[in-house]
């Protein structure tokens, strides 16, 4: 019975070969045909619009040709390997997801369409076409679709490590003077982080005044506004007072809109004004040397 | 534990060596409180750098010890806050508000000479 069973399999097996032998050798026949019906009904719908018409073709050829392939040999590792090369290569033009699922089954309407009008006279063969054809076509779709997915999600895990790794010195520009420029946008991880590397720069640096300057941050949302609060507070715990410089407009804006407190930090215009009240607590003058040469020659009355 | 309380010169110096249970640190305000007067001490450093805990209690009692002092006519400074021990304060809420500190006790001196600069030191 089990032997009997295994062996119709065999046979349904053997039957499905045969039929995807024969699908594979309409779909290369009709190649050009079906690649360009392909291309017309991409154009039509308005995918791929950040590539030209040429490039289309071409890529439209290739993907072709791995899809025939795939569909062949039932392995859709090397379209697997041409989907991950194409992601790399469209990713950085714009192409969205909906795009990349869209062309590849709009590829497979076509094809099956094909199929349809070829095998429209004997319904019975075209259900065992289409047996052999669909679970093939789909799971082109979804490795084309995981594929170009799994590239982005990369692409956008290397830009969060970069901005990770862009992270913001604290810079000593004087003894006991420490400038901690903020730039680009902040998170609350990222505030975090900038905090303990201010506290432990204060702590090796011996710094008496820290100015943080916010002039490169585009926009501060309630949290790290917060968070903001807590560093100077935690830095003045470690005897060091913070000057914050260059909030802009609108940050003054929203900071007071959502009611942040910030009575208790001192804040200067801009970068310059902050060293020079910095200096000014540390007791430092800065002056040119011709009115210091003037200073030495006639001292003012102390 | 005991805190040790050195008079240096015209200060005090508490130097905190290991975790307080909260009697010693009623006790250490209390000690400072009288010392103050009986040594004629112009400033008092509490030195925390041992500490890697600081629960509301301790800062209310540093806050305490602050306030009392300046009332008994001293400064007081608090000095070796720990980076990580100030941020979890700040996240608490324990601000320390109105208490003067310093990076560690080289710093805490300085800060005292500065505000007591005014009178001679005998």
């Amino acid at each position: 019975m089990n032997d009997e069973r295994t062996a119709m399999a065999e046979l349904s097996t053997q039957a499905t070969a045969t039929l995807l032998r024969e699908l594979v050798a309409h779909l290369r026949q009709n190649r050009t045909q079906l690649r360009e019906e392909w291309v017309r009904r991409i154009t039509a719908a308005q995918l791929l619009t950040a590539m030209s018409r040429e490039e289309i073709f071409a890529e439209a050829t290739s993907v072709y040709d791995s899809y025939v392939e795939a569909v062949e040999t039932g392995t859709v590792e090397a379209l697997q390997a041409y989907a991950r090369n194409l992601s790399e290569r469209i990713i950085p033009r714009g192409v969205e997801t909906n795009e990349v699922v869209g062309i590849v089954l709009l590829l497979r309407d076509v094809l099956a369409r094909s199929l349809f009008a070829k095998y429209h006279g004997d319904v019975g063969v075209l259900n065992r076409v289409l047996d052999a054809y669909e679970p093939a076509a789909n799971r082109i779709a979804i490795t084309v679709a995981v594929g170009f997915v799994q590239q982005r999600e990369r692409v956008i895990r290397e830009q969060q490590e970069a901005i990770r790794l862009l992270s913001t010195p604290v810079l000593q520009v004087r003894e006991r003077l420490l400038i901690l420029p903020m730039i680009g946008l902040i998170d609350p991880q990222r505030a975090r982080q900038l905090t303990e590397q201010l506290l432990r720069g204060i702590r090796t640096n011996r710094a008496k005044v820290v100015v943080i300057d916010v002039t490169g941050v585009a926009a501060l949302d309630a949290s790290v506004a917060n968070h903001l609060v807590q560093t100077v507070d935690a830095a003045r715990l470690l005897g060091a007072t913070v000057i914050v410089t260059g909030l802009s407009p609108e940050i003054a804006q929203t900071l007071v809109n959502i009611g942040v407190d910030l009575g208790r930090m001192t804040t200067v215009g801009d970068l310059q004004g902050g060293i020079e009240e910095a200096e000014r607590l540390l007791g430092y003058t800065v002056m040119s040397l011709k009115e210091a040469m003037a200073l030495k020659e006639s001292p003012p009355p102390a | 534990m005991q805190v040790p309380i050195l008079k240096q010169g015209s200060y005090l110096i508490a130097s905190i060596q290991s975790a307080l249970t909260d009697a010693d640190l009623v006790q250490l305000r209390e000690s400072l409180v009288e010392q103050v007067g009986r040594y004629r001490s112009r400033g008092v450093i509490v030195d925390v750098t041992a500490l890697d805990v600081m629960d509301s209690f301790a800062s209310r009692i540093l806050r305490d010890i602050a306030t009392m002092i300046k009332l008994r006519g001293a400064e007081t400074v608090i000095v070796g806050i720990d980076p990580d021990v100030a941020l979890a304060m700040v996240r608490l809420g324990l601000n320390l508000e109105g208490v003067a500190t310093s990076l560690d006790l080289e710093e805490g001196l300085a800060f005292l000479d500065m505000r007591t600069k005014n009178e001679r030191r005998r």
